[in-house]
């Protein structure tokens, strides 16, 4: 029997690039800098690949104006690919597929929320002008997990909310994010609200949002798959 | 099933040649061990009884036998019945056995919990705890008290087989393989929300009938019951199943749960129309069982009828499933183990 993640490989057609660079934005959670082959709407993924291993999805975190692409992930102890990926060094080669994807961006009035490196679809939003009129809010277990935090609270000032479920310290709201929606007295069923982040945390929010009377059709969620 | 030593049960019959080959043991005794593992669906190493007694031990020093019976079951009043089998040592699974007059059918489950976070799904609001081994996917059938009374296979339980695609392979191999299950093909149906690379993949190398979820013909509407929409949409999904010759016995079939205003217009029919024309398919209506927390409801009867009625008219295949094992939460949508897992701290 062939191997599933041949054929997976050869589906998402992925053409080899250069690492330009590498951030440790935290512990075990880089940022990585790649050549930029193609241009991309805000919130799109690409598949991301080494040496024959599965390819999973990445947002993209740098804005569509940027000479690069900027992908933000975290080590997952049992994975196969991220401690590789933590590796790297600038010149090392990677596969990486064209963009794609439907969770984008726009100029309406919304609120995005993130969990973790689900950031990292807001900061190329951001950076493509559109975060002018949204509220960001993004969940951590600690102080250090609110990755371009200097960047987000540059643009967007009071509407930037960190919620960090572990630890505490100053600007930080001390608990899950989903306790911030919880306290939230009102939230505005006019608005959209855009979900970004593992399938716990999508599931949880969207349904806190629902019990206080956000319709579901503006409920847009990214799930890590 | 975490255990020190590998489990035995879900080895294709190559790797039990290999392992016999490793162990020194007689060519035929790869062939016995295979035997005794999807013929004779024996439960404990020790009971392979044509097998030498070192051979036996040999087997024993390096590996289980992977296999466990239900851990608990619960019957509906409509005589399904819905089985809890143990992956690991703090996670469960599901699986519904629906006994009807011809048939009995086994929803299965491929992984403890879900990614996907579909709106209507009780399994997504668990989140995903881990995927289950291809001997894990099969022991839900090996294990089953009514197993000689099966006659068909759903990979329709709990979690996206696609997103487990090596172990829901594997599962496969050993149910269609004459050394294995030795069951048709025809007989086993994989559902899943249309990952497009691993829904090729799956095309390519199973000759399994195909279902999948599709609950609206609108990329806006279904990216809000279904986030996988975002990353590949239905339309995408469609056109790849166009370049396979789907003409021959393969079914393809597509799940439509009915939401009360929501996809049960007349516009949807158009939709539906419009998105499979020219497919070689069938339309499954499936009512919406509620879930807590859902501002869902499910479409009327009377409504579930006449979009059906509709549909035919356009020249699709429809049915309407049957609801089965609602009172036992074992319908479609509601399998769920979220109270029995330990849940890791989230990263929110």
């Amino acid at each position: 029997m062939d191997n599933g993640l041949t054929t997976f490989l050869k589906n998402l057609r992925l053409e080899t690039v250069t690492l330009e660079g590498k951030i440790e934005l935290g512990k075990d959670v880089y940022v990585i800098r790649l050549a930029r082959r193609q241009s991309f709407l805000p919130g799109q993924v690409v598949g991301l690949s080494l040496g024959g291993l599965p390819p999973r999805l990445y947002s993209i975190a740098s804005g569509p104006d940027d000479p690069y692409i900027e992908l933000l992930f975290n080590i997952k102890p049992d994975g196969l690919l991220t401690p590789r990926l933590a590796s790297l060094k600038p010149g090392d080669a990677l596969s990486v597929s064209a963009p794609f994807g439907a969770f984008l961006g726009d100029q309406k009035p919304a609120w995005w929320i993130a969990a973790g490196t689900g950031i990292a679809p807001y900061r190329a939003m951001m950076r493509a002008g559109l975060g002018h009129n949204k509220m960001l809010i993004h969940g951590g277990r600690t102080a250090d997990s609110f990755y371009f935090e200097n960047e987000m609270l540059s643009a967007f000032g009071e509407r930037y909310v960190r919620c960090c479920s572990q630890e505490s310290g100053p600007g930080l709201y001390s608990g899950r994010l989903t306790s911030w929606l919880k306290e939230q007295p009102q939230i505005d069923p006019t608005l959209l609200y855009y979900l970004c982040g593992s399938a716990e945390m999508v599931v949880e929010v969207r349904d806190i949002l629902i019990s206080k009377g956000v319709p579901i059709e503006h409920v847009m969620s990214e799930i890590y798959f | 099933m975490e255990q020190q030593k590998p489990a035995l049960f879900g080895k294709t019959a190559a790797e039990i040649r290999e392992i016999a080959a490793q162990l020194g043991l007689p060519a035929f005794a790869s062939g016995q061990i295979v035997d005794w593992l999807y013929n004779k669906h024996v439960d404990s190493i020790d009971k392979m009884s044509n097998l030498s007694r070192q051979a036996r031990a040999l087997l024993s020093e390096h590996f289980v036998l992977g296999k466990s019976a239900p851990t608990s079951v619960q019957v509906s009043a409509d005589g399904t019945k819905k089985y809890l089998y143990r992956s690991g040592t703090n996670r469960f699974v599901e699986a519904a056995y629906i006994p009807d007059e011809d048939r009995a059918t086994l929803c299965v489950s491929s992984q403890v919990g879900c990614k996907m976070g579909c709106l209507f799904c009780m399994t997504g609001k668990q989140g995903f705890q881990s995927q289950l081994s291809a001997g894990e996917i099969l022991n839900q059938i090996s294990s089953l008290p009514e197993r000689d009374k099966l006659t068909n296979i759903v990979y329709m339980g709990m979690g996206e087989p696609l997103d487990n695609l090596e172990e829901v392979m594997r599962s496969l191999e050993i149910l269609t393989a004459e050394w294995g299950f030795g069951m048709s093909p025809r007989r086993i149906t994989v559902s899943t929300i249309g990952m497009i690379p691993a829904m090729k993949h799956f095309i390519e190398h199973s000759e399994c009938h195909l279902a999948i979820s599709l609950h609206s013909p609108f990329h806006d509407e279904r990216r809000k019951l279904m986030p996988i929409e975002n990353v590949y949409p239905a339309e995408e999904v469609i056109e790849v199943l166009r370049t396979f010759d789907l003409s021959r016995q393969r079914r393809i079939s597509f799940e439509y749960i009915m939401f009360k205003d929501l996809n049960d217009t007349p516009r949807h029919v158009k939709g539906l129309t419009k998105l499979l024309n020219g497919l070689r398919c069938r339309i499954n209506l499936i009512r919406f069982h509620p879930i807590p927390d859902t501002p869902l409801e499910s479409s009327t009867e009377q409504t579930i009828q006449l979009f059906r009625e509709a549909l035919v008219k356009k020249g699709i295949r429809t049915t309407v499933r049957a609801s089965r094992g609602q009172d036992i939460f074992a319908a479609c949508g509601l399998l769920s183990t979220k109270e029995l897992v330990k849940v890791q701290a989230p990263d929110f």
